[in-house]
């Protein structure tokens, strides 16, 4: 998919969605931490496991935010799902452990 | 279902179906996606919240049924944005009507149905301080 220069809105449009995407893993990143941090030395792991989801979704999006690099981020898609997926089995771990 | 998760994220299959189409519907399709994800991502939040801020339940581990459900509802809402973005960018590329969902309607029940069972949870006293 090439976009042409004369483009207008659409692929600004498109780059403000990926950014308010991130924030939205950003703020399930400090929620998680937070919630692994209180879970003792397992809970620290798996908090060092949030943080390192964060920085590779942030490298998984840089290139949609990055008019020049579009056309080889063709996976940044479906990898931002499994992103979001990861985070829900994190989350799930760090309950079943916080309740165990 | 393995082809359908291979088809997510081979862009040269995609492009080997129907032709190019107008960018901005592919930009279009994406921003829906954005859209989805962030939905999901906001259930996981949730879901993280409430296992941390919502105090211990006195009733048997309703808090962390509260909490795991929301976060298995995010992931489904996460893996079927995906897909739902994969068939809908094929059927651009076809000239073919774009796929209907039932997901949306689904979605709005469940959070409907569980704002109501939270609502009798507190009354009933099964939440929260006694």
């Amino acid at each position: 998919m090439t976009v042409p220069p004369e483009a207008g809105l659409q692929p600004e449009r498109t780059r403000l969605a990926w950014r308010r995407t991130t924030l939205s893993v950003t703020v399930a990143t400090v929620l998680a931490t937070r919630l692994a941090l209180s879970n003792g030395s397992v809970g620290r792991v798996l908090a060092a496991v949030a943080l390192a989801g964060w920085v590779a979704a942030l490298l998984v999006a840089h290139p949609r935010l990055v008019a020049s690099r579009w056309r080889r981020s063709a996976a940044a898609v479906p990898l931002s799902a499994l992103a979001a997926v990861a985070y829900a089995g994190l989350g799930i771990l760090l309950v079943i452990h916080t309740a165990a | 279902m393995f082809g359908a998760i291979r088809q997510w994220f081979d862009p040269r299959e995609v492009r080997q179906v129907g032709s190019t189409p107008d960018y901005r519907f592919s930009l279009a399709n994406e921003r829906t996606f954005l859209a989805w994800l962030r939905t999901g991502l906001a259930l996981i939040a949730g879901g993280l919240g409430v296992a941390q801020f919502l105090p211990p339940s006195p009733t048997n581990h309703l808090r962390e049924v509260i909490a795991i459900t929301l976060l298995l509802l995010g992931g489904a809402v996460a893996l079927r944005a995906v897909d739902h973005w994969a068939r809908t960018e094929r059927a651009i590329r076809l000239g073919r009507e774009l796929p209907a969902s039932r997901f949306p309607a689904v979605l709005a029940l469940a959070v409907g149905a569980g704002a109501a069972l939270l609502v009798v949870a507190v009354i009933a006293g099964g939440l929260g301080d006694q």
